[in-house]
């Protein structure tokens, strides 16, 4: 039951309990008590709305950045990450294989703000080595949902 | 001026489902539970295959029973999914959707003043493709005591010494009824001992939500009384590719072949290229799909049981038949007030045969949050006959 759950309030965390038991014909009470099991496990570590600020009046500004940092005595990349992942403009931080160490997503309000942010506290960090910036200027599709225009039903209204 | 039409052809009726439709397009905002294809798009690495055959400039005939390659997949895939063994030169060919088939397979079969029995409610072309092949269309009204099911007794009941061929609508369009192994072989028997032939409709054969499909074929002794039909429409969601297939014994096959090469000569090209990726890699997205449709069937079930609306637990195709009969309406009154006062477009049962009175074809090939706003709205039109 858990993987189905999951399969579904992943695409849709809005759905009621009593609505997702219906659709696993499962009991209401028993997906309550999946989910809470999950919650306090950390599987389940929080519900998002998922937003195409481009829609909006708001201005948002998003940066990757790729971090290069030499992880010292005593201090693994978990340490280095946690220093990074405190700040609460950064939305995402990954360890990465290959020729970078961490992609960290940032968002910010102005470009401005994004560069003061690299200068003054990521190459700051002692561990840090280097870091690119990439600015993000289109969201195409996130989260496995495209993010532009609806798709439209093109079907004849009644077919045999 | 002579008369310039032919008499059989001007005798058959346009499907009722036309008649509705012209009402539906003249209604502005109207949501529709009245589709019989998915709502998913071809998945893209199929539509991909396509492509990739035009710009390769494959636009050419095939060979009118379809590519070797392309029947050599359909082969292994019906070894694979139903157990049976068909030789991919002789007995399998390529159609136009498996409306084509359907056509031909009658033609080749059918001498004037044969009896087809059809059980109904189901697919509209069973009885016009009938007529126009010189056959006797006989119905057998199926009843939703039995979940919609063909029992040995209701065939039994229809069989004359002009009885030659059976069709086989499962699982059924507009019931969303199966047959299982047993059904199966209760019937078997009687095909055998009357010596009748099967027409096996198995367009929606991948979509089952108890059990995998059972294709009468794998019973023992009916694969040489069989003329399977199936497609890649409902399955892969390509009901615009205009592609199906038969597998059939030779003797009747090859004739089939002679109907095809004159009338069609070959499938669309493009489509059988796509049709080939589509059976070699598309088996996850034909569980993705399936997933989906079942997360619908079951919210709907529950859904009309709450209203009051009868419903007997449908386990294939994409749709559902609630009854109505307690609302004391035709199933042509129930639609037609149903889509005047909430807009919702909803297909009678009567569209599939006179069976189907009393009860709706509603077609859960939507998104959960289109039938939730369907529903709502049905929900109101429901309490307002019942006076709440």
């Amino acid at each position: 039951m858990r993987e189905r759950i999951l399969a579904v309030i992943e695409k849709n965390s809005k759905i009621s309990v009593r609505e997702l038991a219906d659709l696993l014909g499962e009991k209401e009470a028993a997906v309550a008590a999946e989910i809470a099991e999950m919650e306090s496990g950390h599987i389940i570590c929080g519900y998002h709305t998922l937003i195409n600020w481009d829609n909006t009046d708001e201005e948002k500004v998003i940066a990757l950045i790729e971090v290069k940092v030499t992880p010292q005595r005593e201090m693994g990349f978990d340490k280095i990450a946690e220093r990074i992942y405190q700040y609460s403009e950064v939305k995402a931080v990954y360890l990465m294989s290959g020729g970078y160490d961490f992609t960290v997503m940032l968002e910010a309000k102005t470009m401005r703000a994004v560069a003061q942010f690299v200068a003054e506290k990521l190459s700051t960090i002692d561990s840090v080595l280097s870091t690119a910036t990439h600015f993000v200027l289109k969201k195409y599709k996130d989260h496995g949902t495209v993010l532009c225009e609806g798709p439209q039903d093109e079907r004849m209204l009644i077919v045999p | 001026m002579r008369n310039p039409l032919s008499d059989t052809i001007v005798k058959i009726q346009p499907s009722g489902i036309r008649k509705f439709f012209d009402v539906v397009s003249e209604m502005k905002g109207a949501i529709s539970l009245g589709v019989g294809e998915p709502d998913f798009d071809t998945p893209w690495h199929i539509r991909e295959e396509g492509i990739y055959s035009l710009e390769k400039g494959r636009t050419f005939y095939t060979s009118n029973a379809g590519l070797k390659e392309l029947k050599i997949e359909i082969c292994s895939y019906l070894k694979r999914r139903m157990d049976l063994e068909y030789d991919c030169n002789s007995e399998v060919m390529v159609t136009v959707g498996g409306s084509e088939a359907i056509d031909i397979a009658l033609r080749a079969m059918l001498n004037p003043g044969d009896e087809v029995l059809i059980p109904q409610p189901s697919y509209v072309s069973y009885v016009p493709c009938t007529l126009l092949a010189g056959g006797t269309p006989v119905i057998i009204e199926l009843e939703e005591k039995d979940e919609f099911r063909l029992t040995k007794e209701k065939l039994l009941e229809k069989i004359t010494p002009r009885t030659k061929v059976l069709i086989l609508p499962f699982p059924n369009n507009p019931t969303g009824a199966v047959m299982e192994k047993a059904d199966l072989e209760a019937i078997a028997e009687v095909i055998e001992e009357k010596d009748l032939f099967v027409l096996s409709d198995e367009i929606y054969a991948e979509l089952t939500y108890k059990g995998e499909h059972v294709s009468i074929a794998s019973i023992p002794g009916m694969k040489e009384r069989t003329v399977l039909i199936n497609g890649f429409s409902k399955a892969y969601a390509m009901t615009g590719w205009r592609l199906g297939y038969a597998a059939a014994p030779a003797v009747i096959l090859k004739q089939m072949l002679k109907i095809h090469q004159y009338a069609i000569m070959c499938a669309p090209t493009t489509s059988q290229y796509a049709a080939i990726e589509a059976l070699r890699n598309g088996d996850e997205d034909i569980a993705r799909m399936k997933e989906a449709y079942d997360e619908r069937r079951i919210y709907l079930l529950g859904a009309f049981r709450e209203l009051g609306m009868d419903c007997f637990e449908p386990y294939g195709a994409f749709y559902m038949f609630p009854c109505i009969k307690r609302f004391g309406m035709t199933s042509d009154e129930f639609a037609n007030r149903l889509l005047r006062e909430e807009k919702i477009a909803i297909v009678p049962g009567t569209a599939f045969g006179d069976s189907g009175e009393g009860y709706l074809r509603v077609s859960y090939a939507y998104s959960l949050e289109d039938l939730k706003k369907a529903i709502g709205r049905i929900r109101r039109f429901v309490e307002k006959l019942d006076g709440k």
